[in-house]
């Protein structure tokens, strides 16, 4: 494995439109920047913002959403909460020292393998050159995992009342 | 059989949480009857030594609130967790971070320069700022001062912490819940938010007029209109956050026409509280065009102090990002 730094891109796409057309670029044999892992969503509106952040986090240096157009959505309207929920949580990430180019939403559709090489291209071309995103960890108390793991279970059971 | 004992201490706090245990009323004296007082500096005369002297576990229980933001606070609440069974944190700056905790948008550099140095209301010509060590006189005597950290962290980055009560302050419903839990050893599996555990809208007293399907086309602040006062606030175009955040105030602010700011945090399904509270009002807008959204959103004037009010420590990114570092350390 080579030291050198490459741009880690995690990629949320919606599976009725932009996987199908990831898809597509495979079978067509399009080569495209390997920097993206790809988790497929059932629609774009499944994108928590919580997912982005979570991403960033755990050592994202980029996040790509893809979904149906406007207009196209399996479900009606989960694109257009995607695009809602991506345009206020552009400008809290920017406020929170993230570069907003780190965050891109595009509506590929399942014909576009070719859209689907060009905005891989170019979102790795994108993070090379703002460099890594060196986030610093959050502060933990020594037995914090265990602590984390009770906290879960509590949660899965319905927690207090 | 001796009374169980009992400790409060505050680390970056304004006070009102000490007010909210004031705010027990009547309900305090059967506290103090109940319970022998050990350590409450805002109220009592006790020393750290005082603390120091005890017994490992010898405090049956120890509430703690503020956020953590020097080294002093560091100090004491690791000294509490140790001379404690049990540790709770009390209220939102303890639980997430609180309003102190939105100072995680700057470090310590930018903060001293602009308290000590550039604020308006400051004249500070030789640019004094506080020192942690000081010389004094020619005896060799070395004054010293907390060390004021970078980053502000909560009460259960810091120690581990077995319960929280949550608010900004807890409710007393919630502190005397609390109380009687642990005064009757009725507490839940440890870990838990002594809350209940689903959103303010199910306990908003203007749920009824929430219509089934909110859309909104304009977002307004609660100067700019007349409020109705029997309508859902959402309903009305204000930034109310009760469908993110977890019930058990019994509404106050709501009901005197003020929109949930989010005290008490996430229900415990959520990881990032601002997340899912911008994730909620998002998709509440109505409007499909790309240009006519981003102008709605605009009217959101601040997006980290609306949906991190009380929470930007515990959040998944936990502060702003610092460039020029090479990250890790975490001063």
């Amino acid at each position: 494995m080579s030291s050198e730094w490459e741009p880690r891109i995690v990629a949320f796409f919606c599976t009725w439109c932009t996987y199908t057309a990831a898809d597509l670029a495979g079978i067509s044999r399009m080569t495209y920047a390997p920097n993206a892992r790809i988790v497929r969503l059932m629609c774009s509106g499944r994108m928590d913002p919580q997912f982005v952040l979570k991403a960033f986090r755990d050592g994202a240096d980029g996040v790509l959403i893809g979904g149906c157009h406007p207009g196209d959505c399996h479900y009606q309207a989960g694109n257009y909460k995607a695009l809602r929920r991506y345009t206020l949580l552009k400008r809290l990430i920017s406020e929170l020292g993230i570069e907003p180019e780190r965050l891109r939403l595009e509506w590929i559709s399942a014909s576009e393998g070719d859209r689907v090489q060009k905005v891989m291209n170019e979102m790795a071309e994108t993070i090379q050159k703002l460099g890594p995103l060196r986030l610093e960890r959050a502060p933990r108390p020594a037995r914090a995992k265990e602590h984390e793991r009770e906290v879960i279970e509590i949660g899965s059971q319905g927690g207090a009342r | 059989m001796s009374k169980p004992k009992v400790g409060f201490y505050w680390c970056a706090s304004c006070g009102g949480c000490e007010e909210a245990v004031v705010d027990l009323a009547e309900d305090i004296l059967k506290v103090a009857e109940a319970v022998d007082i050990v350590f409450w500096p805002v109220a009592l005369d006790f020393k750290r030594s005082d603390v120091e002297n005890f017994k490992d576990r010898e405090m049956a229980v120890c509430f703690i609130n503020g956020a953590i933001r020097t080294s002093e606070q560091e100090e004491m609440a690791e000294l509490l967790r140790k001379k404690s069974q049990l540790l709770i944190a009390f209220g939102s700056c303890s639980h997430l971070g609180g309003v102190p905790g939105l100072a995680n948008l700057w470090d310590r550099q930018a903060i001293f320069d602009y308290v000590y140095k550039e604020a308006p209301s400051v004249t500070n010509p030789e640019g004094v700022v506080p020192q942690e060590q000081t010389q004094l006189g020619s005896n060799g005597y070395t004054l010293t001062l907390p060390s004021f950290r970078d980053t502000v962290k909560t009460l259960g980055q810091t120690v581990e912490v077995d319960y929280y009560l949550p608010g900004c302050p807890p409710p007393v419903k919630l502190i005397v819940n609390a109380v009687t839990a642990i005064l009757e050893n009725k507490l839940p599996p440890k870990g838990t938010v002594l809350a209940p555990d689903v959103a303010l809208c199910d306990e908003c007293p203007r749920k009824a007029t929430k219509p089934d399907k909110l859309a909104l086309k304009e977002l307004k602040r609660p100067h700019q209109i007349l409020i109705d006062p029997e309508k859902c606030l959402l309903a009305q175009g204000l930034l109310c956050l009760g469908p993110a955040t977890r019930s058990g105030c019994g509404a106050p602010c709501v009901s005197a026409n003020m929109p949930c700011t989010g005290c008490l945090g996430p229900t415990s399904r959520v990881r990032d509280y601002g997340a899912k509270a911008l994730s909620a009002i998002a998709s509440l807008i109505d409007a499909e065009d790309e240009r006519e959204i981003a102008a709605l959103m605009e009217q959101i004037v601040d997006p980290v102090g609306t949906f991190y009010r009380y929470s930007l420590p515990a959040s998944l990114l936990h502060r702003r990002v610092r460039h020029g570092r090479t990250g890790g350390a975490q001063a």
